[in-house]
């Protein structure tokens, strides 16, 4: 048997690091369903989770994928699935589940051009919106973008660990240009990787309460077949998991499936900053486009305009109180993305007209040209 | 369960307290939420006492079902039991199975649930021949909702979307599950109780995909819509219609309006399970 973490240098794609992500942080389930530009992904597990033990089933639809994880989560497997915009779409109602049973589990989206099946071997980074709010109802999740092969093994592991500290869905958002993309990707030692357990409870057998949460807002957790007699349900449900279809468990629920995210937001927001000190201009990005961001600021900073880069690696939650700080010092946000306009209404609802929130559009099929991006610069430092 | 009850039994009965089937339904969510005359509680009690009588731990168990009225079975037994969405008790089931391949995976749902809106996946389990026990229960019409048009409405027969009756096909399913590749396919009514337990206790035993399709009367919609009188009536209609034939070809179980119901055990094999043959394929391929 082969090891779970293959320790070494590797030269692999986005898509295959994912996987590799996975399988490191101890995913031993992976249901999904053929789709470009996210296939390699399910590939790879098919060929390594029989050398661990692992389960891989190709489904019939990806509605059946996302049920699969939720039901091999609540068997005690970590989980999890790639795939790209419309097999995203289709995971939506059972993100829903997901987010409402409070199951952990991951879900690669490695972006091509929508909207339908647009563009399936080209980059977009159009799913940004749905990934907040694609399934019905109020919830919140947690999104993480890597812009490297190497980022989506670490990512995937981070994704994993997010999903079982705050039982919750949790969105890998890659996109085609990252999952084809070929890199050196370096996986460390298995003792170097820090994987997060399932928060399992151990108290009491007869005491056991699916949903009462402990002080983070987080219930912990049990598995199926250990006596629990545990009942959960997509309804509106409390403590004990059983259906209460009032106004007042309503509140009471989903409050607090919003407030274990909203008030550990701090510890989920992640970004990395550039030449933040004297910026005058500060360029919001996240995935691959933080790759050519980065080359447009350099390019811009030998011009002598001066221009910081803000890159986003946690997209949701949305890190709303850095943007506020910069809003109250800065001259505009520049913020490119492969869609028509979707963070940067994060950017400017969060900059609250203290600076302005210049969009860099594309409709997607390729990233963007760095002059197009540059050009917008300067017009913002005129 | 309340000790004021033992008033209302006959003096000469010893009450304890305790019914048989207390320990495996969830006394605190007493009582359900099913109208009178509904079949499920009589198929929730057959199921019961399947797995009593089965002898295999109740913590063995979990009981998945997806939206409707049969839906709600899952929060009634006093199981590991999961409410999912609408269509999607089988891939859930499915997922549950692969990560705990030791537990016994229930899915207890209707025919609107298991055969329209989870058509696909349904087929797809029975394909593999997933070790999982499907308990079907097929009252012709879409009950939550409020009485609409299912995949199994009889021709001719009205529903609030068929108000002048229904001009379309309803399926067979035994003969769709079983040329999918079960290995284990039944039909009963809510009145064959005792037939209908016994086939849930080798539906539970088989080793692959097992299916229990139970016709169960909805007298508050279907039957009241039809003019086919109350709940007493619709067993009655069952035990003067129902014929059993075991081995039937299941291609022979198509229902009419009021017409012939044909039950009994129609499959009965032995094939390796997905699991199986994914453990031996890759042994014979890889090595252990």
């Amino acid at each position: 048997m082969k090891k779970g973490v293959l320790t070494g240098e590797h030269f692999m794609n986005g898509d295959t690091a994912c996987a590799e992500g996975g399988i490191a942080a101890g995913c031993r389930f992976f249901a999904g369903y053929p789709i470009t530009p996210a296939t390699e992904a399910a590939e790879r597990m098919a060929e390594r989770l029989p050398e661990v033990d692992g389960v891989f089933i190709q489904m019939e639809d990806e509605l059946a994928s996302m049920n699969a994880l939720l039901g091999a989560a609540w068997g005690g497997a970590k989980s999890m699935t790639s795939t790209s915009g419309p097999g995203f779409s289709l995971m939506m109602e059972n993100l829903g589940l997901g987010a409402m049973m409070e199951t952990p589990c991951v879900l690669v989206n490695v972006q091509r051009g929508g909207p339908s099946t647009g563009l399936p071997t080209l980059v977009g980074q159009q799913d940004m919106m749905q990934a907040r709010w694609g399934s019905h109802g109020d919830y919140e999740i947690i999104a993480i973008c890597p812009n490297s092969p190497q980022e989506c093994f670490d990512f995937t592991v981070d994704a994993f660990n997010l999903s079982e500290q705050y039982r919750v869905p949790v969105l890998v958002m890659t996109d085609e240009v990252i999952g084809h993309i070929t890199e050196k990707v370096v996986i460390p030692p298995a003792d170097q990787i820090k994987v997060v357990p399932r928060r399992m409870y151990n108290g009491p057998l007869k005491e056991y309460k699916p949903y009462l949460p402990d002080k983070d807002l987080v219930p912990p957790m049990v598995e199926a077949g250990k006596g629990y007699r545990i009942h959960t349900t997509g309804l509106t449900h409390d403590e004990r998991g059983y259906p209460v279809v009032t106004a007042e468990e309503q509140q009471k629920l989903v409050r607090r499936l919003v407030d274990k995210i909203r008030k550990n937001a701090d510890k989920i927001v992640r970004y990395e900053q550039e030449w933040m000190e004297d910026a005058d201009i500060v360029v919001v990005s996240y995935g691959i486009t933080s790759r050519v961001t980065h080359l447009v600021a350099e390019m811009a900073r030998k011009k002598g305009i001066r221009v910081g880069h803000l890159r986003l690696i946690v997209a949701w939650p949305f890190p709303e109180k850095r943007i506020r700080e910069l809003a109250e010092k800065i001259k505009a946000f520049v913020v490119p993305e492969i869609n028509l306009g979707q963070m940067v209404l994060e950017v400017e609802r969060c900059a609250k007209g203290k600076a302005e929130a210049i969009h860099v559009p594309n409709a997607g099929g390729d990233v963007h040209d760095p002059d197009e991006i540059l050009a917008v610069i300067e017009e913002a430092n005129r | 369960m309340s000790s004021d009850l033992s008033a209302a039994l006959p003096k000469n009965v010893p009450f304890d307290g305790e019914h048989p089937k207390d320990s495996l339904l969830r006394q605190d969510r007493l009582p359900h939420i099913w109208c009178p005359t509904c079949g499920i509680g009589t198929v929730v009690g057959a199921f019961v006492e399947a797995i009593r009588e089965s002898g295999i731990p109740e913590e063995n168990f979990v009981v998945v079902s997806g939206i409707g009225c049969t839906g709600r079975v899952a929060g009634y037994v006093n199981l590991d039991s999961f409410h999912t969405t609408h269509g999607r008790a089988v891939p859930f089931a499915t997922g549950l199975h692969l990560a705990k391949p030791g537990m016994k995976v229930i899915v207890f749902s209707g025919d609107g649930d298991l055969v329209a809106i989870g058509g696909n996946h349904l087929i797809h389990a029975a394909r593999r021949n997933m070790d999982i026990t499907i308990i079907c229960v097929n009252n012709f019409i879409y009950g939550m909702t409020g009485g609409q048009l299912a995949p199994t409405t009889p021709f001719h027969a009205k529903t609030t979307t068929s108000p002048f009756g229904a001009f379309e096909y309803p399926f067979n399913v035994p003969h769709l599950v079983a040329s999918c590749g079960a290995s284990y396919v039944a039909r009963w009514t809510a009145l064959h109780i005792r037939r209908l337990k016994k086939s849930m206790m080798e539906a539970i035993q088989k080793q692959g995909f097992s299916f229990v399709e139970v016709i169960a009367p909805c007298s508050t919609l279907y039957a009241r819509r039809n003019r086919l009188g109350t709940g007493y009536d619709i067993m009655k209609f069952y035990h003067d219609n129902c014929e059993i034939r075991h081995g039937a070809d299941t291609k022979d179980l198509d229902m009419e309006f009021q017409g012939k119901i044909i039950v009994g055990k129609f499959v009965d094999i032995e094939k390796p399970t997905w699991l199986q043959l994914l453990k031996d394929g890759l042994k014979k391929v890889v090595g252990e």
